[in-house]
């Protein structure tokens, strides 16, 4: 493995892997403040020239934050298929972008199992944007919790009905009108602000009888924290999926309160108790920037800490996963064009990991970027057919303080790139009027549809 | 010549409903009523409507220039603060550089050492933090109450401190600094759609940087139509009692 390169004539020398992963990034503003960055555009080319040489195998020895030292790491490196890493791991990263350019979703789906999280975020940093559109939208990520999400198609959306104040009525009114625009094929799911278990329940509950009411077929969430949600379950509340935000590295997943063994504990205690039917029945959230914020970054770059995320949320075959690309602050992602660059990254990264990909295209309003830089960004996901977006009365979180994709987003999303809800999903939408041939209708965009 | 546009900013969204013949408008009236959440938008096409557009962006449009805006040194010098930097060079830096918001030049530190009153009771300061209209709107109106109350209570005062591009973390060093027994730091919170104005109170016995972040109390959503600045003085006073009568601050005082 070589770490030295020379560019039009200058010589460049890095002392590790983590350096030349940290260096070859496209320019994040989470990175400079790390000090990690590439001190020019010159350097940045320079460590990609060094990592394009590199193989898988070097990657895949060099972790960036120690097996011994991490359980992230072990968790990553203990699932690696042996005969799947047989096959790829002597491929440069610069042959293995050429790899994915040019196989088939077969060809790829043969290899992932293969793959740790720094072989998939070196390879990301070769990739350009198209490059991630182009390789992202051959892969198709399947799940089934009580419908299936990811097939080609299919352009899904979790109903995101969030309320200052948990207000139930207030909840369900945006729960109303999301579904009067074909929102929530994905999931329902409500960011809570009180984290006790009666306020999880009364949501869970209320979210679970207007889908039997109404017949819809999807799933119900509340994202509190796992230890929260698992003693919800004791009482016996219809759950269907669990929710928890993941980060890269244990000493940040210990920041979130949750190590590797409460997660498998929780996901036994929700094969047990959920009140959904499939074989997939975990949410997970993650973001760019997330170690760093912790102190949990161990010196690696953002990208690479997040392709960590996705090894460890792999391990519990979750239905969901998103990133949630712009909510932490400028001093990650600076602006539309970093955002827009991280957003295409992550949910290429999650779709080459195995994991049925989606993304929440969102900005705080610190950050420089407006909602066309969110628009911008979901229709480059959407044609590289992402699983799934956040749909939120126009737009604008009035929990959360800030702003993401729309209800009438979502609905001008599968217009413009002819995709459908999920089959099942779409066919009671159908059924009560709200779209036809996947469009809505004159009577979509009326909540008291469902006040009858 | 006399006519004018509508102020978009000033329409009342609380039971406005723009859906083109909905099912029932009553039931959609009385949905409105139960959230601030954007509904009952109708739409155009499978996109929003003009007005709600405009709205979206005006909201936004205030909240970004609360970020990038100044505070009104004006408002502060008339208030008798003394002022200081930290070591952020301007905005865009401040924005991207949140480590340098938080600490001071030695300079600095030394100049605030010669200016202000020493070990004070109660050390006031106000910063910009990430929304410098929750300054400009609220620091008149809340610093009498809180001079008036802690004078009245017989407290020594420090001089008070504006801190020009600063975080929450600055009220340690300064703390450190001047050797104060109580830190209130007044600073403007991340606006949101909803407005531009909240501003946080954050204080912490014997503020040090030794201490985590659980050392400091909290008072938020200062602002017209949150707690109003006069009410928030008010609690500040009280707490300082508290603070001073218990010896801490944060997680490990019980109110």
């Amino acid at each position: 493995m070589i770490l030295k390169t020379r560019l039009f004539g200058k010589g460049y020398e890095f002392k590790d892997i983590k350096e030349v992963l940290a260096k070859a990034n496209e320019e994040k503003s989470g990175d400079i403040l790390a000090g990690i960055a590439a001190g020019d555009t010159a350097e940045r080319v320079a460590a990609k020239v060094v990592l394009s040489e590199m193989t898988l195998e070097d990657l895949r020895n060099n972790p960036v934050v120690p097996y011994e030292d991490d359980e992230v790491t072990r968790a990553i490196q203990d699932g690696v298929d042996p005969n799947a890493f047989g096959m790829i791991k002597s491929m440069t990263v610069g042959d293995f972008r050429e790899f994915l350019l040019k196989s088939s979703e077969d060809e790829i789906k043969k290899i992932h199992d293969g793959l740790t999280s720094e072989m998939i975020a070196g390879v990301t940093k070769l990739m350009s944007n198209m490059d991630l559109v182009y390789t992202a939208k051959k892969i198709h990520n399947l799940a089934t919790c009580n419908t299936t999400i990811g097939e080609r198609g299919t352009l899904s959306s979790r109903l995101q009905p969030n309320h200052p104040t948990d207000g139930l009525a207030g909840i369900m009114a945006s729960t109303m009108e999301g579904i009067s625009y074909g929102i929530g094929d994905a999931v329902i799911g409500l960011n809570p602000v009180v984290d006790t278990i009666s306020s999880i329940s009364a949501v869970l509950h209320s979210f679970k009888d207007f889908m039997v009411k109404w017949d819809i077929p999807t799933q119900n969430c509340v994202l509190a924290h796992v230890t929260s949600q698992m003693a919800a379950l004791q009482k016996g509340v219809p759950m269907d999926l669990m929710f928890q935000s993941l980060a890269g590295s244990q000493k940040s997943n210990e920041a979130f309160g949750i190590t590797v063994k409460l997660m498998d504990e929780a996901y036994e205690v929700m094969r047990e108790k959920k009140s959904s039917r499939g074989p997939n029945f975990m949410y997970f959230e993650t973001g760019q920037g997330s170690e760093l914020s912790s102190e949990g970054h161990h010196g690696a770059d953002q990208l690479t800490m997040e392709a960590r995320c996705y090894g460890l949320a792999k391990r519990y075959h979750p239905f969901l996963v998103n990133t949630v690309v712009g909510f932490i602050g400028p001093e990650y992602l600076y602006d539309g064009r970093q955002m827009i660059r991280a957003g295409l990254e992550d949910h290429f990264m999650g779709k080459l990991t195995g994991l049925p990909m989606g993304v929440d295209v969102c900005y705080t309003n610190h950050m420089k970027a407006d909602q066309n830089d969110v628009e911008n960004l979901a229709l480059l996901l959407a044609a590289c057919d992402c699983t799934y977006f956040m749909g939120i009365p126009g737009g604008d979180d009035v929990m959360l303080m800030y702003q993401t994709t729309s209800y009438h987003d979502i609905a001008s999303l599968r217009d413009i790139t002819g995709k459908k809800p999920i089959k099942e999903f779409n066919q009671r939408m159908e059924e009560l009027g709200i779209l036809e041939d996947g469009k809505l209708t004159r009577k979509a965009g009326d909540p008291s549809i469902f006040t009858a | 010549m006399s006519e004018m546009i509508k102020d978009i900013s000033q329409i009342d969204y609380y039971e406005r409903v723009t859906i083109d013949n909905p099912r029932d408008t009553e039931s959609c009236i009385r949905l409105k009523k139960t959230t601030n959440a954007r509904i009952c938008l109708g739409r155009a096409g499978d996109r929003c409507k003009t007005e709600t557009l405009l709205k979206f962006r005006a909201d936004h449009a205030v909240a970004m220039d609360a970020v990038w805006s100044e505070v009104d040194e004006s408002i502060v010098d008339q208030l008798g603060f003394f002022k200081v930097q930290t070591l952020a060079e301007d905005k865009e830096q401040y924005i991207k550089r949140p480590d340098l918001g938080r600490i001071f030049s030695q300079g600095t530190l030394d100049g605030i050492k010669g200016n202000c009153i020493e070990s004070p009771d109660v050390q006031i300061i106000a910063t910009d933090g990430l929304s410098a209209c929750a300054i400009n709107a609220n620091l008149a109106d809340i610093y009498p109450i809180l001079m008036d109350g802690l004078t009245a209570k017989g407290y020594a005062i420090g001089t008070p401190i504006f801190v020009k591009y600063g975080r929450v973390a600055t009220m340690d060093q300064i703390s450190e600094a001047i050797q104060a027994k109580v830190t209130i730091l007044l600073v403007g919170e991340r606006p949101g759609l909803a407005t531009d104005e909240s501003m946080s109170s954050y204080m912490a016995y014997e503020s040090s940087t030794l201490k985590p972040e659980s050392q400091r109390t909290v008072i938020s959503n200062i602002h017209r139509k949150g707690v109003p600045p006069v009410e928030a003085g008010a609690q500040l006073v009280n707490l300082v009692e508290v603070l001073i009568r218990e010896k801490k601050s944060g997680v490990e005082l019980k109110i």
